[in-house]
């Protein structure tokens, strides 16, 4: 059978993806001496998965190095090893490099073979920590024979396999005899089988599987082997693989291949204590579990292609979708046959229509939106790794995981939110001398909060450290010349200055929080998603910073303005209020650059005809017009417009698509009468009005 | 269909070995694009201009959810100004991005004309008339009826005006 692999590459590789998150994530839960059972299992069975399918797909590396990493977790599991530290900590970085090795594959790249020589020989060490000697690939499932021997290395002559499908093993496709018939051509092979538990004719189920297996491997084969048949097969059936010793070796067992009829007997044994786990493992309910957890967990790294959508979600778009094809259907019927005496049925109908559209429209915007515990998740393995690395003591607390958020702003709030955790650790955080002499607690604490706020998912940073070094900013901004020594800044202005490029007030640079270059990408980034970010802070008592995002890139909340004949839309989320202004208010900035006095502020006016460059417009005297006072990237301004026409949501178009980003503009939108209106982008609007009014020589100054 | 009307249709499937182009005019002159192109033929309507852009790009529409820009191509080119007429038309085109998509744009003519059928034989390469007139966006010239026909590359307008454009 040949069939072109390649097309279940992606879903392999999402699938591993997501097996390292789980393995990740549940190895940052275990507690070294005190490791829970399932938890094990839960690891297990996501290494297992990711050798079976690289085993599958060809990628022999990934398999092989997997299965050394399964070896270990294997025995942790039957508590035959002792879960260290030590060892979780090499299981972690295995982790890595095994996530290295498949984005090498995804990619077509070679991953860093040194690297994984390296780590490979780090998890030998952890395996040969106890049972040194005995070979890696057998050390697992042998050792529960071997060990009650001598350290003479005895080679079992052959191998003896009690094989019991589930009752629906054939259901899944897959058949006992091809099974049997594949050992059978690795070895020399007897088989006998135990009909027992064959119902009476009436009561069977032809496509059930009643029947189990004794079977006897004549030759001293790898046990890898056998174990490779069973591959597929193994969560739906039981089965032991035992060793068969030579006969000066042990009388117990020559004497069984000797009594085969009581090998039939023995089978409900023999699973159960040479192999407990095989039967344990496969608890249905746990497996659950482990999937349910593994929703939870994956993606977080990379952008997928693909989306893991509730099944209740379609059910409701389903549901909603029947709605309009009936209502479709009634208004067709209204047409067939249309007098004016139906007319408020026609209205009737047209209401529902709307109505069932809305509805529509909102679960399908609701598909998109995944728990941001997606972009959580990487934070605990992030805080061990650098608490560790830093020699701090931090705990990491996090809420509102389940706050559900568009699946694009998941995926680029990632790199700014974690470049933001890091800097809370490595600047924060004190060590805990430090934060002994300072009276308080030695574990600092980094709490993680999402929630909605309005339109907005608002994500906080908030730690307990030592809080902002006012002056510190305020003198290294002076040193680059973004202030003037004398300049009066509020603590707000002084902490939004490090958000200025190439600004940083670390003592040294660490491979931790970087050089400097952080801060503004982290603020562009944000911007980009139509978001802001805001810190608070208190000196010795720690700091915040509160992330404000959109819940969805594709919809926005918008102020249509007019100017002239044009119409703008203005997000509302920029929009602090709009004023009428008078005289008392105006003043002017050298001559030229106008502002107007909002309570205690300054702040200059940007005439959107002007800087837009719209000839016909209605008012030219500012007391006639109306002001939209606007914040954008910590700065504020007045934007002059004709008129406030409305607030609607709009639905975001791109202009890039066919034609290329406008200054000032962040997108387009197609209004109820199918034109088109630009939407403002206020940060961008902010910088043309800056250039334009250096181009008219105007000393307007923006940069206030 | 009747079987008349197939042969016909298969006749001139024969004789039409060669490219067709949609042809226009502008001015006095007649363009021609590759009908393969051409994404569909609207009439004039009002446009959503676009602050600060070129005078030459009249602003966008709404073409059935997307937001396709419009471009006059009289100003393009730096021909003498129309009224906007009931003949006016806007060919919406469309060409591969370089970035992998597909773009379109809309160019607004005086009229539509005809469809011309040319082999690649037949078009002339467009002489060189130095600096004074801008020839980049030209495949070609062809003769059609003793008319002379300038064959325009959709794909280097596209991009052009991006580039043009990117100054503003």
């Amino acid at each position: 059978m040949s069939f072109d692999m390649a097309q279940f590459h992606q879903v392999f590789f999402e699938e591993s993806f997501e097996g390292l998150d789980i393995m990740e994530s549940g190895l940052l839960d275990m507690d070294p001496g005190a490791a829970d059972a399932e938890a094990i299992n839960a690891i297990f069975r996501a290494a297992h998965s990711i050798k079976g399918g690289s085993g599958t797909f060809g990628f022999m590396n990934v398999s092989e190095f997997t299965h050394v990493m399964e070896t270990l977790l294997d025995e942790m599991r039957d508590g035959r090893r002792q879960v260290t530290g030590d060892a979780v900590n090499v299981l972690l970085q295995s982790v890595d490099v095994l996530r290295d090795m498949l984005t090498a594959a995804r990619d077509g790249g070679e991953p860093d073979e040194e690297r994984v020589t390296a780590q490979r020989a780090d998890l030998d060490r952890v395996l040969a920590d106890r049972d040194a000697g005995v070979p890696v690939g057998d050390a697992p499932e042998v050792e529960g024979s071997t060990s009650a021997e001598s350290p003479g290395d005895v080679q079992p002559i052959g191998w003896r396999i009690v094989f019991r499908p589930h009752q629906h093993l054939m259901r899944t496709g897959n058949d006992p005899l091809r099974i049997i018939r594949e050992l059978g051509s690795l070895a020399e092979m007897s088989a006998e089988c135990d009909i027992a538990e064959l119902p009476d004719l009436e009561s069977l189920e032809p496509e059930d599987s009643y029947l189990s297996w004794n079977l006897r491997l004549h030759e001293p084969i790898d046990k890898a082997q056998i174990d490779d048949v069973f591959e597929w097969v193994e969560d739906d059936c039981d089965f032991a693989v035992i060793p068969v010793m030579p006969d000066s070796y042990d009388p117990a067992a020559t004497a069984q291949p000797a009594e085969p009829d009581t090998a039939t007997a023995d089978t409900d044994k023999v699973p159960l204590q040479a192999a407990p786990p095989p039967v344990e493992r496969r608890d249905t309910a746990d497996r659950r579990k482990a999937d349910e957890r593994r929703k939870h967990a994956g993606g977080a790294t990379g952008a997928s292609s693909s989306i893991r959508v509730d099944i209740h979600k379609i059910d409701t778009l389903i549901n909603m979708v029947g709605e309009l094809v009936i209502t479709q259907s009634m208004l067709g019927m209204l047409g067939d046959d249309f007098q004016m005496s139906r007319v408020e049925r026609l209205k009737e109908g047209l209401a529902q229509l709307e109505r069932h559209t809305r509805e529509l429209q909102e679960s399908v915007m609701r598909i998109r939106m995944v728990p941001i515990s997606f972009s959580f998740s990487r934070f605990p393995r992030l805080v061990h790794d650098l608490s560790q690395k830093l020699g701090k003591k931090i705990e990491l607390k996090m809420s509102g995981e389940n706050t559900e958020v568009d699946k694009t702003v998941i995926e680029k709030i990632g790199d700014p939110l974690v470049h933001l955790v890091r800097n809370s650790l490595d600047h924060g955080i004190e060590t805990p001398e430090e934060r002994a002499a300072a009276g308080k607690p030695e574990t600092g604490t980094v709490h993680l909060a999402a929630s909605h706020r309005g339109g907005n998912i608002v994500i906080e940073i908030r730690d307990d450290g030592r809080g902002l070094p006012r002056d510190k900013i305020f003198a290294k901004a002076v040193e680059r010349g973004l202030v003037k020594a004398d300049d009066h800044l509020s603590d707000k202005e002084v902490y939004d200055l490090i958000f200025q490029p190439g600004f940083s007030t670390a003592e040294q640079v660490s491979d931790v929080s970087g050089r400097g270059v952080g801060m503004d990408v982290v603020r562009r980034n944000i911007n980009e998603l139509g978001g802001a970010i805001e810190i608070e802070s208190t000196p010795g008592e720690g700091s915040a910073i509160v992330v404000r995002l959109p819940l969805t890139l594709a919809i926005l909340d918008g102020q249509t303005i007019r100017i002239g004949d044009e119409t703008y839309i203005v997000p509302l989320v920029s929009i602090i209020e709009s004023i009428q202004i008078d005289d008392s208010m105006l003043n002017k900035v050298a001559g030229r650059g106008e502002t107007f006095r909002l309570r205690e502020e300054y702040l200059p006016i940007v005439r959107m005809h002007e800087v837009f460059g719209i000839d016909e417009h209605d008012a030219d005297e500012l007391t006639d017009g109306i002001l939209v006072v606007v914040e954008g990237e910590g700065r504020k301004c007045g934007l002059f417009v004709d008129d406030l026409l409305g607030q609607q949501q709009v639905v975001i178009k791109s202009l890039e698509a066919n034609y290329r980003k406008v200054e000032g503009i962040s997108g387009a939108t197609i209004l109820g009468d199918g034109s088109v209106a630009l939407i403002i982008d206020i940060p961008g609007l902010m910088r043309l009005a800056k250039q334009h009014a250096g181009r008219s020589d105007a000393a307007m100054a923006l940069t206030a | 269909m009747s079987q008349d009307n197939i042969v016909a249709l298969q006749a001139v499937d024969d004789e039409d070995a060669g490219t067709q182009y949609l042809t226009f005019m502008l001015a006095d002159e007649q363009y021609g694009l590759n009908i393969l192109q051409v994404q569909e033929i609207r009439g004039w309507e009002q446009v959503t201009r676009i602050p600060n852009a070129p005078a030459y790009l009249r602003g966008v529409i709404n073409l059935r959810g997307t937001i396709v820009p419009v471009l006059d191509l009289r100003r393009r080119f730096d021909m003498p100004v129309a009224e906007y007429t009931k003949e006016t038309v806007v060919i919406v085109v469309h060409a591969a991005d370089p970035a992998g998509g597909e773009r379109s744009l809309g160019l607004v003519v005086d009229a539509v004309s005809d469809v011309l059928v040319a082999q690649d034989d037949d078009v002339a390469s467009t002489p060189d008339f130095g600096a004074n007139v801008p020839t980049e966006n030209i495949l070609g010239l062809v003769n059609a009826d003793g008319h002379m026909v300038m064959l325009l590359d959709v794909g280097s307008l596209l991009e052009t005006d991006r580039a043009v454009g990117g100054d503003a």
